[in-house]
């Protein structure tokens, strides 16, 4: 008999052309909490998807209570009582809360039918008791992004799972939220599950966890027990170096005002959005996911209309409908999703570098493809991309050098203000690094730079200003960054 | 009170329909001045809207996986044709035995469209355009180019649609009771579930451990089967078989699941919607000669009212979506 | 030779070196689609000379387009729709309307040319009026709304005309079709030709059919890159429209009458010779040079078809089957490439090869 519950021993997962997971260990001990932490792209995801069968590893092995098991697909991991509560939900939005619950496990009548009235008792009765009042009848679709969560944790439970992962369940709460998820947690755990609970926060880490393990760039780092570790500590393990130097932050000398927000709304997603931004200033706008903050900067460009407010360029106010419009003016956008909404996947680098700005290569509408290659190559070798030639695909690119492609794209234009949104999301480190180093770089020459974040070391570490969003509204803006702490900044984030 | 209100607003698809439906009724029974609601004439009405209403259900089970089926015309007209040629040779041959043929033909039919979205992973429009044309170049061989006639089928196998069962049609018995196990299959039994899991997302429909390929072969097999029952019915209703036969009635099928509320993007479909689009469809078959529009407004009328209640759809949904947005209160 | 120099760059880090130029390369040349058609075409002719001994002389052959150009002209718009991941089920309508509005106004006195040219509006107007309620609506389907244009505008034909005909056009109309040039070429198909190149230029060397593969590709990262995707669409759906009316013309000047019930389920054809194109119906991918081919591919293989008296069953599941053969190979291959026993195949070749 085995100490723990579950013990993963020299997994390695190769996706073509990467490796997401490179020799890893993990050991999980019955009825504890185990933090899970690492960089985005440091392989969690995947780690998960090897423990629930979805992903098969190319090596090493799993055991549950010290045999070794084989967990070929879902079914095999929901029959050793093993449930994951993923990150995107996996929710079917058209279908009842019930039926979310119980799919796949639906309970039946005698009669091989199934039986919904005892199910919408159950996940009542399971809901309940997760202290919830969720109606089991409504829509998935309806529900908020917390009530969602938990109705994946009641189906979790209804599968009398005994392990159940939690991939960044918090990223989307309030802080009232987070509590209840904490109290549910401790619940469980008290009730004799055994979790794993994967974070960004060492808020969720110090609060739940008894130990916890880091990854970086999908290797086992080591784990610990959580008392007795600090955040320095942890942060330089999942990094791999000292947190100070990634920050390539150069003084400038703050311009005039080249920008201004006044009054933005926008019916259900902000309202009554006001700031303004300097050349040469990096205004960080931090909040939880949810707080609008970009729904308002897709309102600048045009992409979702804002309901009412103006926007000012240089002291003229703007009229936007379209992005392309914000290109125009000089505002450049780097969207969040570099997958779906900044690059095409199976196009060339050098096509998508260009797409935003064809005008540039057009005569008489023609495209001088000589020219476009040119110049794609001048930009991709200016952001130091890692690729052969032009013509690779995107979709052969890791996601730091997709991310520098999205760079020299939005670059391209003749900007006077850019607008980043989660620059560095699912990052590799040295990409990272780099793109620090861009941005910093825009604003020494001049550039206004607004840049979408909810990762507070980068914000502390980059920015000149901080604006905070909650709720849609604007919560508070920190304009002397230096006295500025982690803590007033997720106060303004969450206080109620 | 709150479960009336909540009733409404999860059905109110359907209750626009039937106050459409009753508005037009009404309209037409004042305007034919009473023509209308004759128990002759509502029979007759549903007799002809029953096979159109049967292959919807079926065509229903496809969209809701977010595929569609072109081909659904094409089927109905190859298995009657097999139907009736057996018929045509041997009149002896019982009709169950005859209505077991086409559901069989429609079977293999529906099972190859299957293996072919869910196998080889063609997107389904293609893949039954290019059956649709395989299936009905097919039906033509098999007829050899010749019709099978009222009197080559038999008065036997004709009293299929036309004999009643406690004085409803034996077609509308049939549609009835394709309902009431479709509606009972989609929502009471775990296969029919799994469709919709499917139909909202393959993907955590996988990661859930269902086998998605197998639920996608199994829509298309089944909704070759109603095609099937659906062909021979046709046939025995309007006494002739041939190569034509069906010739485009997939946009028909189409038109009532979509007025029925089933997305093309799937997910979403319900059997009742889907009885009370077909239905809606053939009022409007049934009422526009009574009131005298002459019958080459029909077609004109008929698209534009589907048009016109997608849109409005639309734009009830947005409504919807409104309100949720200004409730968030920001 | 040129592999090794790209990996020394590679190798040589610090300042990377992108390449903007690839050489030419006999694997990718060789892979593409349009080969497979080019085979297709040879296999299709060969069959057809070796059933008619008639057939292979140059009038024949060229005479022979006569057949498929109404349909071909409606298929390079339509090529430029799915291109866009949308469908048009309207356009054999459009050409009914049109065709039927074309003989009315003549009816009514206007002159032919005058009638001609209301045809094209009414074709554009229909293609608008789609391309308008889709990006109103873009919640729903290009399925949906042009399934049901399909049925208002054949319905409005048949209310103008009923169950009747209109005929009698100016002899010079009925030389639009058959009138040819040095008595071998039809004017049509040079029309055609030229329309095949205009829409060659306007995919591949133009900004607006970069633009229009981009949205085909995604939507989203198309209009957050400042594509106007709502303009592309509206004109790319009123192309099809125009098209569909010229395409109408020419079907009248044809058949020398115009009934409302013409060109009926030619869209599915229409579809179907993009599709064997190598056009996706997802959206994003497609050739002009494809879209030809596989117009000359079914068009002839009907022909050759008819020359040997077969029924027009045999041809339609002659089609159908190359429709589906041909979208299937490129999964086919996948599945196999992707197959465990093809992997294992391939790494024992590799392995073998090294030692």
């Amino acid at each position: 008999m085995s100490d723990y519950i579950l013990e993963l021993k020299g997994i390695t997962k190769i996706f073509p052309g990467v490796k997401a997971l490179d020799n890893v260990h993990f050991s999980l001990k019955e009825g504890e909490i185990h933090a899970l932490m690492g960089e985005n792209g440091a392989g969690k995801s995947t780690f998960i998807k090897v423990i629930t069968g979805v992903h098969q590893p190319e090596a090493g092995e799993i055991f549950i209570r010290g045999q070794k098991v084989s967990i070929k697909n879902p079914k095999d991991a929901q029959n050793l009582s093993i449930a994951a509560i993923y990150q995107h939900g996996t929710a079917y939005q058209h279908l009842s809360v019930t039926e979310n619950i119980f799919i796949g496990h639906e309970k039946m009548t005698k009669l091989k039918t199934i039986n919904w009235k005892q199910m919408h008792k159950d996940a009542a009765a399971l809901l309940n008791r997760l202290g919830s009042s969720i109606d089991p009848h409504s829509v998935m679709g309806n529900l908020t992004v917390a009530e969602q969560q938990i109705v994946e944790i009641a189906k979790a439970i209804s599968t009398n799972a005994k392990i159940i992962i939690m991939d960044e369940p918090t990223a989307a709460l309030s802080k009232r939220e987070c509590e209840e998820l904490y109290r549910i947690t401790e619940q469980l755990r008290d009730e004799g599950c055994s979790i794993i609970f994967i974070s960004h926060r060492f808020e969720d880490m110090y609060r739940l966890a008894s130990r916890v393990t880091v990854f970086r760039d999908a290797q086992y780092i080591g784990t610990w027990d959580v008392d007795g570790i600090s955040n320095e500590v942890l942060i330089t393990k999942m990094v791999g170096r000292e947190i100070s130097q990634i920050y390539p932050k150069q003084d400038v000398e703050m311009g005039e005002e080249i920008f201004r927000v006044d009054k933005l709304s926008k019916t259900g997603y902000y309202k009554d959005v006001s700031f303004s931004l300097h050349k040469g200033e990096i205004l960080a706008m931090t909040g939880l996911v949810g707080a609008g903050r970009t729904e308002v900067c897709q309102g600048i460009m045009g992409i979702e209309k804002p309901d009412s407010g103006k926007v000012y360029l240089e002291g003229k106010a703007l009229s936007i409908s379209h992005p392309s419009d914000a290109m125009n003016y000089g505002i450049g956008y780097l969207p969040e999703d570099r997958q779906k909404q900044g690059l095409i996947l199976d196009w060339s680098l050098g096509q998508n570098v260009t797409l935003a700005t064809l005008e540039q290569f057009t005569h008489g509408s023609i495209i001088n493809q000589r020219e476009e290659r040119q110049k794609s190559k001048e930009l991709l070798e200016r952001v130091k991309t890692k690729a052969l030639s032009v013509f690779d695909k995107a979709s052969s690119l890791s996601g730091g050098n997709q991310q520098k492609v999205i760079v020299a794209k939005v670059l391209n234009s003749d900007l006077k203000v850019v607008i980043l949104d989660e620059p560095t999301k699912g990052v590799d480190v040295g990409a990272k690094a780099q793109i620090y180093e861009i941005m910093s770089g825009l604003a020494a020459q001049g550039y206004g730079v607004i840049m979408i974040s909810s990762e507070m070391p980068e914000v502390l570490g980059m920015a000149d200003t901080i604006l905070v969003m909650k709720e849609g509204r604007v919560s508070k803006i920190f304009s002397e960054v230096k006295s500025v702490t982690q803590e007033q900044i997720l106060e303004a984030a969450m206080n109620t | 009170m709150d479960k009336i209100k909540k009733f409404f607003s999860s059905n109110i698809r359907e209750i626009s329909l039937i106050i459409v439906m009753i508005a037009i009724a009404f309209f037409v029974e004042f305007r034919s001045g009473g023509n209308f609601f004759t128990g002759e004439n509502i029979s007759d009405m549903l007799t002809e809207t029953a096979v159109l209403a049967i292959c919807a259900v079926g065509m229903m089970t496809v969209m809701v996986t977010g595929g569609i089926d072109l081909s659904i015309g094409a089927v109905m007209a190859l298995s009657a044709m097999v139907g009736g040629t057996v018929l045509k040779n041997n009149q002896s041959v019982p009709t169950i035995a005859i209505v077991l043929i086409s559901i069989a033909v429609g079977i293999v039919c529906g099972f190859i469209n299957g293996t072919l979205v869910s196998k080889l992973r063609i997107l389904p429009i293609i893949a039954t355009l290019g059956m649709m044309n395989i299936f009905r170049g097919i039906t033509y061989l098999v007829s050899n180019g010749s019709w099978v006639m009222q009197q080559d089928m038999g008065a036997n196998f004709l009293s299929l649609a036309t004999g009643r069962v406690l004085g409803v049609n034996n077609l509308i018995v049939i549609a009835l009771a394709v309902y009431i196990i479709a509606a009972f299959f989609m929502t009471q039994t775990r296969t029919g579930r799994k469709i919709y899991a499917v139909g909202n997302s393959e993907e955590s429909a996988r990661v859930s451990g269902i086998k998605t390929g197998r639920t996608l072969t199994m829509v298309y097999t089944i909704l070759g089967a109603i095609a099937g029952l659906g062909g021979i019915l046709y046939v025995c209703k309007y006494g002739v078989a041939q190569g034509e036969t069906c010739t485009g009635y997939e946009m028909n099928v189409i038109a009532a699941c979509v007025l029925g509320g089933v997305s093309v993007n799937g997910g979403t479909g319900r059997v009742g919607g889907v009885l009370l689009g077909a239905v809606l469809l053939g009022i409007l078959n049934n009422a526009m000669p009574l009131i005298h529009v002459s019958s080459f407004w029909q077609e004109a009328i008929r698209g534009l009212i589907i048009l016109l209640s997608i849109i409005a759809n639309s734009l009830i949904q947005r409504n919807v979506e409104m309100k949720a947005l200004r409730r968030r209160n920001i | 030779m040129a592999k090794n120099i790209t990996k020394q760059v590679m190798q040589s880090d610090g300042t990377r070196i992108i390449s903007a130029e690839r050489g030419f390369s006999w694997k990718r040349f060789l892979l593409q689609w349009e080969w497979m058609l080019v085979l297709m075409l040879i296999i299709v002719n060969v069959f057809n000379i070796s059933v008619s001994p008639n057939y292979a002389n140059v009038k024949n052959i060229l005479n022979a387009t006569r057949d498929f150009l109404d349909k071909a002209i409606v298929v390079f718009p339509m090529a430029f729709v799915l291109m866009l991941g949308e469908i048009d089920i309207s356009v054999a309508s459009i050409m009914a309307l049109s065709a039927t509005i074309m003989g009315i106004a003549y009816q009514a006195g206007i002159p032919m040319a005058g009638a001609i040219c209301i045809a094209l509006a009414t074709g554009t107007v229909c293609g608008l009026i789609n391309g308008v309620i889709l990006v109103k609506f873009p919640e729903l389907s290009s399925m949906i709304v042009t399934l049901s244009t399909q049925i208002i505008y054949r319905g409005i034909a048949q209310i103008i005309l009923e169950t009747n005909s209109v005929g009698g056009f100016p002899s010079w109309f009925t030389q639009v079709a058959a009138g040819k040039i040095g008595g071998m070429v039809p004017y049509v198909l040079i029309f055609t030709i030229a329309e095949a190149l205009f829409f060659a230029y306007l995919l591949h060397y133009t900004k607006f059919g970069r633009r229009c593969y981009a949205m085909g590709n995604s939507v989203t990262v198309a209009k957050f890159s400042g594509v106007k995707t709502n303009k592309i669409k509206i004109i790319v759906f009123t192309m099809a429209g125009l098209f569909s009316a010229v395409a109408a013309v020419y079907l009248a000047s044809k058949m020398s009458s115009v009934r409302p019930d013409v060109a009926k389920g030619y869209e599915l054809d229409i579809i179907a010779m993009a599709v064997l194109g190598g056009v996706s119906t997802s959206g994003g991918k497609g050739r002009i040079l494809g879209t030809a081919l596989a117009i000359l591919v079914i068009g002839y293989l009907r022909y050759g078809l008819g020359l040997i008296n077969a029924s027009s069953q045999i041809i339609m599941i002659v089609v159908g089957a190359l429709l589906i053969i041909a979208v299937a190979i490129p999964s086919f291959r996948e599945s196999v490439g992707n197959a465990n026993w093809f992997k294992k195949l391939k790494s024992m070749a590799a392995k073998s090869q090294g030692t």
